[in-house]
Parts: C-alpha cells; structure tokens; sequence
C-alpha cells in the first residue's frame, strides 16, 4: 500500500454509541455526587438555625437531653453513651462470630457445605430489623435477661438491644470477610502447607493479614450498621433519654430520638425540629469518622506491604 | 534435535539409586479419573531426579503426591505406596504437616507471603515451634544458600512482593531450605523466569544436592541434562478399560542414558522433538 493509499486510515471515527454510554456513566456519577452533597446541605442548614442559639459546647458536652421539656436542656451526651453502648455490645458479639464464621467457611468448610451456608448467610442479612426488635424486647429482655437470669433490669436495656444488633450484623461482617478470605490466592495456602504449618496458622498468619482491607472493610460496614441502626435501639434500648452507666441501663440512642422527634408534632422551622438536624449530623460526622480513622488503618497496614 | 548440552557424566552413581523417597505402585485418582496409574520410581538420597514429559502426564500430580499437597485438593487421592525412609506417608498414624515439614515444595509461580523478606524465610521456623538461636542467622543463612542474601541484605523489612520474579522464586527456596528439609520437591520453578535467574537456580541446585534430595519437573530437557542425576520419562497413554488418558512412566535411568540411549521408542521421540 502506498503512503498516499493509506493516509488516512487512522483517522478517529464518531462512534455514537460510546458516546451515549460515556454520558450515561456521567450523568450517574454526578447524581451521586449532588445527592450526596444535597443530604449534607440538608443537615446542615437547619443545624446552622439550632447552633446560633444553642452554643456548640452546651451541646456536644451538656449531660441532660430535654429538647421538648419547658426548662429545655440540649446537652447530647446522654444519646451519645446509649449509641456507644449499644453499637459496643454488639460489635463484642458480631466481630469474633461473624470472623469465626468467615474463616469456618472459607478455611474449614467443605466446598458442598460452603454452597449451602453462604446463601443462608446473606438471606439472614435480609431480615427486616423491626423482627429482630420485636425479638429483642419480648424474648431477650424480658425472658432470657430477666425471667431467666434473674437480671436486675427494667423492660428496656441496651445489652438486649445491642446483642439483637450484634446477631443482626454477623450475617454483613461474615459474608464479607468471608469473600475477602476466599479472594486470597490458593498459592498462598499451598505454600504455607509445604513448609509445614497447620491449617490455623496459614489461616492467622497468612490468609488473615493478606485479607485485612476486606475484613476491615466488613467491620466497618458492621460499625456503620450498629451506629445507624434505629428500630432495634427503639424498641428495645427504651425512648428514655438519659446518661447510661451500664449495660442494663435503659437509654435512648441518637437513631432513636430522631425517629422519635420526627414523628411527632414540632412546628418546621422551630428549634425542637432543628435538633433533629443537629443530631442527624452529628451522626454524620461520627460515621463519617469511623470510615475515615478505619481506612488510614488500612492503608498503614498495607504499606508495611 | 540431540541434545549436546554437557550431560552429567555421574559415573559414580549406582546402578539402583537407595530410594530415600520412593514410590510404589502409585495410582493418582481426582474423583474417578485416574490423572496417573501405576508409577513405582525411586528417588535417590542427595540426588537431583528430572520428571519430564508432555503436558497432561501428570508430573504435577505426582510431585503432589510425594508430600500429600494433594490433601489440599478435592477429590484427590492416592493410591499404592509412597515411603520416606522406609515408612508410607499416607499410613493411618502419619501426620501431613510432619510429612511437609521433612518434604518442601517449590511451585511453579513464586508465592512469596504478603510480609517482610525476613518475615518469609522466619516463616517456616516458626510455625514448626524450630528451636532457633538466632533467627537473623538462620534468615542468613538460607538466604545465602538460596543464593539470595547479597541482593536483599539491606532490605530485609522490606516486602517481598517487590522483588522481581527471579529473585522471589529464590526467595521461595530459601523459605524451604530455612525449615531444614530432607528433600526438595520442585514445580517447573523455573518457567517464569529469564536465562540468568534460571542459571542461578539451576547452579544454585548443584550447591544444594550435598544437602538436600532434589525432585525437580521440568519442560526444559536442557535443564533436566544439566542438572539432574537420573531422570524419569512420563507419557500420557489411553487407559484401556476405561478409555480415559492417564500418566505413565515409560522410563527411568541415569540422565546420560536417557538423554543418549534410551530404551523407550517414545522416550527417543520425546527427546529428540519428534513428540508433541
Ligand atoms: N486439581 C485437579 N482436579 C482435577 N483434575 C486435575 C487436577 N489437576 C490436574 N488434573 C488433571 O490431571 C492430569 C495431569 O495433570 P498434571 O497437572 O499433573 O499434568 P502435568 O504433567 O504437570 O502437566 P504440565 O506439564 O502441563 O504442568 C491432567 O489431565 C489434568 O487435567
Ligand atoms: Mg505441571
């Protein structure tokens, strides 16, 4: 072919339909984008209204919450301590038996039992959570916590909210690191195996580590579940705001009193409603903190490797 | 082709190698397929044995074998007999993990751990409880008998994902030599390497065959001429009652002989490239 003959040929062509894809993707990432910027804006505009007259001191460290009483009071630590509590006890429950679950199944199981397992797994982390509310309050607290073990506690306690939470979130923690452990080469198991370890160390020391970013990522999601969680913390942690000292303490959680205020009669545009935004963000940013603090973990962690 | 390469002479062999490991009448079943049938092979003590053959002929599997790696696998199993110093490794009492400890693998595709150079070679002597005095010599120490430690003496906090290819297939040596092995067992280990870092592999088994038994699998019948002992020849053949294809061992001899006299028509073929 002759350079003249051939001139030409690597010239760009419209491909309309590549076109109409790339934009498509464009349009979807923007949206996320502005509806996410939306829901902070959301929060924060009414929280500027409730912060000018509420001082920001009186309301990260004020230790009596009655937004609605006539001497109202705005200190949020009371609904602070019930959420810590209760996300807590359930992460005492849901990490090391949503873990020992993953490696049981990615590690021990047979591959027939595996096929059966794992789909069970992620259909109990479907279970609508007003049922497990419902079992937390009338089964947990008031048979097992108190006919049972005899436990000095009232009708709601943050122990049965948060374990009813830990079972509800050991499902999400076990199907994910379970897929971060089976995402761990074969040629790393093999290799242990030949030097002599034993199943449960290749497991600790090698499989473990090589999947920490996907174990990491499945406890946060655990934690973001736990601190967002509502129905559980409502029906059975009580609607009862009030600093909690102890695991049979009954107490009401951020999640809670959100639900709480925003069912009931405050005027829009009043403080009482603006509360409500005030907290809304300050689980935001509690949120938001936690993925940020468990990433540079992460990233720590890998760098080493 | 005729292989011209310098074949090791190994005029001092004996005839009939002391078979430290050795194999006896060994079928490999993955389910119902038999992938090797009736393998009897034995596996001189501090001396580097070649499995060569096509594709398919079950090398892999039968390496497995001689260390129970093939426990890792479903449906995998063995049958007949495969003793180390006298005693069959899959009899009732025997424990795989004390099986590997005295039998190391070397695989086809380096797998160092996602840890420390140091980490990696420690590796091994502390999950086997070793009684060590200092494992920064022992680290050395394997380092420098994988031919390694000149390279990697100033980085050894560092990762071991990021050396090249060859030098983390040496890595996996030195891993294996660091928990003190009787024999060696090696997958291809040098088919994703270039010429210098096979050399220095294949010198590096020349060093080791003082210590270690070595069984090495092979494409690379250059390699097999120049470093191994004795060498085994495998065939894939169609099974007759069940008209499946299964690994054979055709033939078995010093590697002098095998590269220059075989007695096996398919060995000949083989080996001079008239073979698949
Ligand atoms: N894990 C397994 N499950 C089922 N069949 C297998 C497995 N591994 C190997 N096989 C079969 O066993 C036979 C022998 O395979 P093997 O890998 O041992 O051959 P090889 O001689 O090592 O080949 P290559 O030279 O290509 O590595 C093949 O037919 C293969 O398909
Ligand atoms: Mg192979």
């Amino acid at each position: 072919m002759t350079t003249t003959a051939f001139r030409g040929q690597l010239e760009g062509r419209p491909r309309p339909a590549e076109a109409a894809v790339r934009l498509l993707f464009r349009v979807a990432a923007a949206a996320t984008v502005v509806i996410t910027i939306g829901i902070v804006l959301a929060l924060v505009i009414p929280s500027i209204g409730f912060f000018a007259e509420v001082p920001i001191v009186e309301f990260l460290f004020g230790t009596r919450w009655a937004p609605r009483f006539a001497d109202a009071s705005f200190g949020v630590l009371p609904l602070v301590t019930a959420t810590l509590w209760t996300t807590l006890i359930a992460l005492l429950f849901a990490v090391p038996l949503g873990l020992g679950a993953a490696v049981l199944l990615s590690e021990y199981a047979h591959w027939r039992v595996r096929k059966v397992l794992k789909p069970v797994l992620e259909v109990l982390a479907g279970i609508p959570t007003v049922v497990y509310g419902y079992f937390a309050v009338q089964f947990i607290q008031a048979t097992v916590l108190k006919d049972w073990l005899q436990l000095q506690t009232g009708s709601f306690s943050v122990l049965a909210a948060g374990f009813v939470m830990g079972v509800m979130i050991i499902p999400t923690i076990a199907s994910i690191s379970e897929d971060a452990l089976s995402a761990v080469p074969n040629a790393l198991r093999q290799g242990s195996a030949a030097l002599g370890a034993n199943r449960m160390q290749t497991t600790l020391r090698v499989i473990f580590p090589a999947a920490i970013s996907g174990i990491v990522a499945a406890v946060i999601l655990g934690v973001s579940r736990a601190v967002g969680e509502t129905m559980i913390v409502a029906l059975a942690a009580g609607q009862q705001a009030r600093l909690v000292a102890g695991p049979l303490e009954a107490g009401q959680t951020m999640t809670a009193f959100i639900a709480q205020a925003a069912l009931g009669d405050s005027v829009v545009g009043s403080l009482e409603y603006d509360t409500l935004f005030a907290v809304g963000l300050l689980l935001f940013i509690i949120t938001l903190a936690v993925n940020f603090v468990s990433i540079s973990i992460v990233r720590r962690v890998r760098k080493a490797y | 082709m005729v292989i011209h390469t310098a074949v090791r002479t190994g005029a001092s062999l004996p005839d009939r190698p002391y078979g430290q490991l050795e194999c006896e009448h060994v079928d490999v079943y993955y389910g119902s397929f038999r992938a090797v049938t009736d393998v009897s092979l034995p596996f001189g003590i501090h001396e580097v044995t070649a499995l060569i053959g096509p594709s398919g002929c079950g090398k892999s599997t039968l390496l497995r074998s001689l260390n129970r790696m093939n426990d890792l696998i479903d449906g995998a199993r063995v049958d007949g007999r495969v003793t180390f110093m006298g005693e069959d490794i899959y009899g009732k009492r025997v424990d795989a993990i004390e099986v590997r400890r005295r039998i190391g693998m070397v695989f086809q595709k380096p797998n160092p751990f996602p840890k420390s150079i140091y980490d990696n070679i420690a590796y091994g002597p502390r999950v086997n409880g070793m009684r060590v005095d200092d494992m920064g010599d022992l680290v050395e120490e394997a380092l420098t008998k994988a031919a390694l430690w000149d390279e990697v003496k100033d980085k050894l906090k560092q990762s071991a994902l990021g050396l090249s290819g060859g030098q983390q297939q040496r890595l996996c040596i030195a891993r294996t030599i660091a928990v003190k092995p009787d024999v060696i067992l090696m997958d291809e280990p040098c088919s994703a390497l270039d010429p210098i870092a096979t050399a220095k592999i294949e010198d590096l088994m020349h060093e080791l065959r003082d210590e270690y038994t070595i069984v090495i699998v092979t494409h690379n019948m250059q390699q097999a001429a120049r470093v191994a002992d004795r060498t085994a020849f495998f065939t894939a053949q169609v099974d007759e009652t069940s008209g499946d294809r299964t690994g054979v061992l055709v033939e078995f001899g010093k590697t002098a002989q095998i590269f220059e006299n075989p007695q096996d028509q398919r060995t000949e073929d083989y080996i001079s490239g008239r073979f698949g």
